[in-house]
């Protein structure tokens, strides 16, 4: 053999058994050094997940009255792994479900395609879950053409009906809530991502606001999730794995389901009235806590919205009125976020703030018609000179001038524009003893915090608008540079910095910059009812689990203390009480047979209504009864409605009628709502979502 | 005339066979078994699914072969020397079938490539698989011939066995068949290499494959369906839907075997038929997957042990002709087999060759074993 052929033949033997041990590495990464990666690869190739989700837990009144459940409705669902291969995507049998169903073909369309398919912008109704369910086209079929789609299965390939849980708000006793309880609705990309830290499904319902938001993770429960493994036309080969789903658990709140709905049926009828008094009366909230512990009994916001329309399916009609300033913005909820200056219910603050600074309660004060600060008259609100009164009376009849000049005096104690170092502050440090300007705490989402205009505030809010003050002929709009807001701004840019004179005045009486939310007055309210504690405000109770075991008790804790000594709070108690016997509100308790204390509030808004009138006032009344032994704080407020007396003030009375059992001024056979005070032991869930009342 | 007078002379001298090489047949019929195994594997929960019979592909593969071995035996009856004799008709007949199959009408077209001849009953014929039997041979006996003058092919065999091979190798890239020419080509160079042919050819030839290929792919020869197999191969995101889907399906199915496997039979990706064509250019993800790098090792093995062997026959053969008969077929299997294999695990491009001894397909079968048939053929006319 030839030298070269026998060195080729080496040479080839050498080369090709080289490629077999390359072939043998590449295995070796593939299958050893990289099969856990290719391995999970393959799974999500193969496997689907199927999510069941879990039963929510309900939401029930303090005495188990079901405020959010689950309803059965009869879900109509298209099937897209099997209308897909139908020759016409589905066109056909989609069509024919719509007309069946009433529904619009384009509606059905879009309620049947992924998120994923819809380009950006034209999502609305898209199908936030996978390919690999049932589609809902409605949850909520007429039984009889529901029966026609399931018995003419052939005629309706891929489309299927069945039941499905649906949340349920029922309004047992009139009571609705939607702000209170929020709503379910579709997880979000971002929640999907894990903005939140939690891990969710695809199909699964989360708490979007309210209560079903703030308790999502003890409601929602945990979903039931059937792995099966597909072939590549995505049928079914086999079933991998089964978990079944943990229903949520119950939360159980304070709430009365017969109060709330008479706390709202009071606020609305307090908007109507002054509706028929020529007042705008464009919103307005409600609020009733246990000045004991703090728990919500009640709230209520005007104006409100039906709590079903999410899991009806909102229209975009629906959606866009939730948030629209024509319909008054339902979707607010202004006990928790409306945000309005408290006005002369902001006196209890000032009045704690005098006796901190050594006014004597029992003096007499004058109480002219107007008082001069700098060169500007400070008007009694009903300009009305009341003489020399007692201080007392001055609450009663809610003097303005008194606290003019108290203010105005300590402001200049303090150093007037030229503040001292050491700063007594009495109102604002009083305020501060309320806790103005800090959230309740409550145990509700996206609560406001309300505005404490001090020093620190000032300063603040003058470096924000330094410039724009300073050169306001430029950056101003036409309409706005009226000789007076000129003159305003000249003076912001000068000393914008400072607490003037005009500023301590108006703080004193609860105007000027100071906005509050209905729920921290009545926190503020109930801190002087029950002797000082400022407690933080809660509506969850407890989570109890579907077998009735107390998961967790939501305890009511102790934010504060209020900065007034005891001889002062019982000052306090009793001026108010005098406000309801012969001051402001005699009028609206006129014959009330419980004990009332309270104050009324008429708060100046400055601003204009969209269509360019003027704002109206905001009626307030701040209130606890019964006077001698407090148990319950309510407040009531109606923006642009008036007179606090008129208006919150009679609203509040129908509120206290319920709580006490009150019917035509008597107490003669009177039912209380709480015989015994609100109920301390925790209600029995029935399974079976029967309602007992 | 008088070479083969004296070529039946010395064969008739020694007529005792050694008999064939137990190694290489052990190691053959291992590959054969789990070869079956596969391709049952491979088809049973489709065709189950499909209602029709689960064991469809499992028989006709165990026909083909039983036909491949009666076809290897009787390659190993005649003498290979005489062989010889009968080189311009194979030769003839693989290229007439290459002729044929690109007659319309006569010729039906698979994934791009009109490469299959159908026959009544349902059967098919590959006529490049048995082309490639042919051109070795006929390229071994040109480049022996002239070896009782000198030592060496001059550069005249050369250039005549290069002639021989390019006629078949232009039919195939007709139809087109890439896998295939770069099979044929690969064998070509090998055969050429070990005649003991000037080195010059052997490195042109490497150069002119290399240039080839690569003006081919830039200047359009290649069919937009192959351009976009070999652009998935370097790019696999470029197409994600066909082939760079089919890559990183058989990718990740090989992967998703780990050392011992899913089990034979219950391969979720098999199963689910992710990876297209897996009883034939795809068999290997099968075993990837079901038998895990154990079993997909042994496969390896065995064929590293069919090729030593081959090699051992080509070392202790006789003459130049058996040698170069036995290099041509081993260059063949180890190429193909590596452009399969390869392929399945993403090292070579995307191209419709089926994996030797373990793929469905008839003609690949028979071709497969008549090669077999040859290598035994040479070791059994070996001397003691």
């Amino acid at each position: 053999m030839n030298q070269r052929s026998r060195l080729s033949l080496l040479v080839t033997q050498v080369l090709i058994v080289s490629l077999m041990v390359a072939l043998l590495g590449r295995l070796f990464y593939l299958q050893i050094g990289a099969g856990s990666k290719y391995k999970n690869a393959a799974l999500s190739i193969q496997s689907r997940d199927i999510v069941t989700p879990a039963t929510r837990g309900l939401i029930v009144d303090s005495s188990g009255v079901p405020l959010a459940l689950n309803r059965v409705g009869l879900a109509v669902t298209a099937d897209r792994s099997v209308i897909d291969r139908q020759a016409d995507k589905g066109v056909a049998v989609l069509k024919k479900t719509a007309k069946l169903l009433g529904l619009k073909y384009a509606d059905v369309y879009l309620l049947t395609r992924l998120c994923g398919e819809q380009p950006t912008g034209v999502q609305a109704g898209c199908w936030t879950g996978t390919r690999y369910q049932p589609i809902p086209i409605t949850k909520d079929a007429d039984p009889n053409l529901a029966l026609q789609i399931v018995e003419r299965a052939d005629q309706f390939p891929g489309i299927d009906a069945a039941p499905v849980a649906v949340r349920n708000y029922p309004g047992i006793d009139g009571a609705n809530a939607a702000h209170l309880l929020g709503y379910v609705g579709p997880l979000t990309e971002g929640d999907l991502k894990g903005a939140s830290g939690a891990k969710y499904y695809r199909s699964e319902s989360i708490g979007k606001a309210g209560l079903e938001f703030q308790y999502d993770s003890f409601l929602r429960g945990k979903p039931g999730i059937k792995t099966v493994i597909v072939d590549r036309k995505e049928s079914i080969t086999r079933e991998a794995q089964v978990i079944l789903p943990i229903p949520g658990n119950h939360l159980v709140t304070s709430l009365d389901a017969r109060l709330q709905a008479s706390t709202e049926r009071a606020l609305a009828d307090a908007i109507m009235r002054a509706r028929a008094n020529g007042q705008r009366a464009d919103s307005g909230a409600a609020v009733v806590l246990d000045v004991k512990t703090g728990r919500v009994l009640s709230m209520a916001s005007y104006p409100t919205y039906d709590p079903n329309i999410w899991e009806k399916g909102l229209t975009l009609q629906q959606a866009k009125d939730l948030f629209s300033e024509k319909t008054g913005v339902p979707a607010l909820s202004r006990a928790i976020q409306g945000l309005f200056a408290p006005a002369s219910t902001f006196k209890v603050v000032s009045l704690v703030a005098a006796a901190n600074a050594g006014y004597n309660l029992n003096a007499t004060y004058s109480c002219p018609a107007s008082v001069k600060v700098g060169n500007i008259d400070f008007q009694n609100f009903e300009s009305r000179p009341q003489g020399t009164i007692s201080m007392k009376e001055s609450i009663a009849v809610s003097c303005d001038t008194i606290w003019y000049r108290i203010a105005y005096d300590e402001w200049l104690r303090d150093g007037g524009l030229f503040p001292k170092k050491n700063l007594n502050d009495y109102f604002f440090s009083s305020a501060r003893g309320f806790q103005v300007g800090e959230k309740t705490g409550v145990d509700l989402p996206a609560e406001s915090s309300g505005r404490l205009p001090d020093r620190q505030w000032r300063i603040n809010w003058y470096n924000q608008n330094k410039s724009y003050f300073c050169n306001y002929a430029t950056r101003a709009s036409k309409s706005q540079q009226s000789t007076f807001l000129l003159a305003l701004a000249k003076e912001n840019c000068a000393d914008g910095d400072k607490i003037r004179g005009g500023d301590a005045v108006n703080f004193s009486i609860g105007q000027g910059d100071t906005v509050i939310t209905p729920l921290k007055l009545a926190q503020m309210y109930s801190a002087i009812a029950n002797g000082g504690t400022i407690w933080k405000p809660t509506v969850g109770k407890a989570v109890v689990t579907t077998a009735g075991k107390v998961l967790e008790r939501i305890a009511p804790s102790v934010l504060g203390k209020l900065p007034a000594t005891k001889s002062t709070l019982a000052f306090l108690q009793s001026a108010l009480r005098q406000v309801v016997l012969t001051g402001t509100a005699a009028g609206a308790f006129a014959g009330f047979p419980v004990a009332v204390s309270g104050k009324t509030g008429t708060a100046e808004v400055f601003g204009l209504n969209t269509d360019g009138t003027k704002k109206a006032n905001t009626s307030w009344f701040a209130s606890f009864a019964p006077s001698e032994s407090p148990r319950y704080a309510v407040v009531m407020m109606v923006s642009q409605g008036g007179f606090g007396a008129d208006v919150s003030a009679v609203g509040v009375r129908k509120i206290y009628e319920t709580i006490f059992g009150v019917t035509r001024n008597s107490l003669v056979g009177a039912q209380p709502l709480f015989p015994q005070g609100p109920p301390s032991i925790l209600p029995k869930i029935s399974p079976t979502l029967k309602v007992s009342k | 005339m008088s070479a083969m007078i004296a070529l039946r002379k010395r064969s008739r001298r020694r007529r005792a066979l050694k008999g064939f090489d137990p190694v290489l047949t052990i190691a053959v019929i291992g590959l054969l078994i789990i070869g079956t195994l596969l391709v049952y594997a491979a088809t049973r929960s489709w065709y189950a699914s499909q209602g029709l019979d689960p064991q469809y592909y499992l028989k006709r593969h165990v026909i083909n072969i039983v036909i491949g071995i009666v076809l290897a035996f009787s390659a190993t009856i005649i003498d290979y020397r005489l062989l010889r004799a009968y080189t311009p008709i194979l030769w003839g007949a693989g290229v007439l079938g290459l002729i044929a199959v690109l007659i319309p009408g006569i010729g039906s077209t698979v994934n791009g490539a009109r490469a299959w001849i159908s026959l009544p009953g349902g059967f098919q014929i590959q006529p490049a698989e048995l082309a490639k039997i042919s051109i070795i041979i006929g390229l071994s006996m040109v480049l022996s011939e002239k070896i009782k003058d000198r030592d060496a092919p001059t550069h005249q065999d050369v250039l005549r066995a290069l002639a021989i091979a390019a006629v078949p190798i232009v039919l195939i890239l007709l139809q087109p068949d890439m896998g295939t020419v770069f099979i044929i080509c690969s064998s070509v160079v090998t055969i050429v290499a070990v005649s003991g042919a000037p080195s010059r050819w052997v490195v042109g030839l490497l150069l002119l494959a290399v240039l080839g290929g690569f003006s081919a792919a830039k200047l359009g020869v290649l069919s937009e369906y192959q351009v976009k197999r070999l652009q998935t191969f370097v790019n696999p995101s470029a197409d994600p839907q066909q082939s760079g889907y089919q890559l990183r399906q058989s990718r990740i199915t090989v992967g998703s075997g780990g050392v011992i496997g899913k089990g034979l039979f219950k391969g979720p990706q098999t199963n689910g038929r992710f990876v297209p064509e897996q009883q034939t250019d795809f068999i290997f993800t099968v075993a990837g997957e079901e038998i895990g790098f154990v079993g997909s090792a042994s496969i390896l093995i065995l064929f590293t042990i069919v090729l030593v062997r081959g090699f051992r026959i080509a070392r202790r053969s006789q003459d130049l002709f058996g040698r170069l008969v036995c290099t041509g077929v081993i260059a063949w299997f180890a190429f193909q087999a590596f452009e399969n294999i390869g392929m399945t695990m993403g090292l070579m491009p995307m191209t419709g060759v089926p994996l030797p001894f373990i793929s469905y397909g008839g003609s690949s079968m028979f071709a497969n074993l008549i090669g077999i048939g040859l290598l035994q053929n040479i070791h059994a006319r070996q001397r003691g």
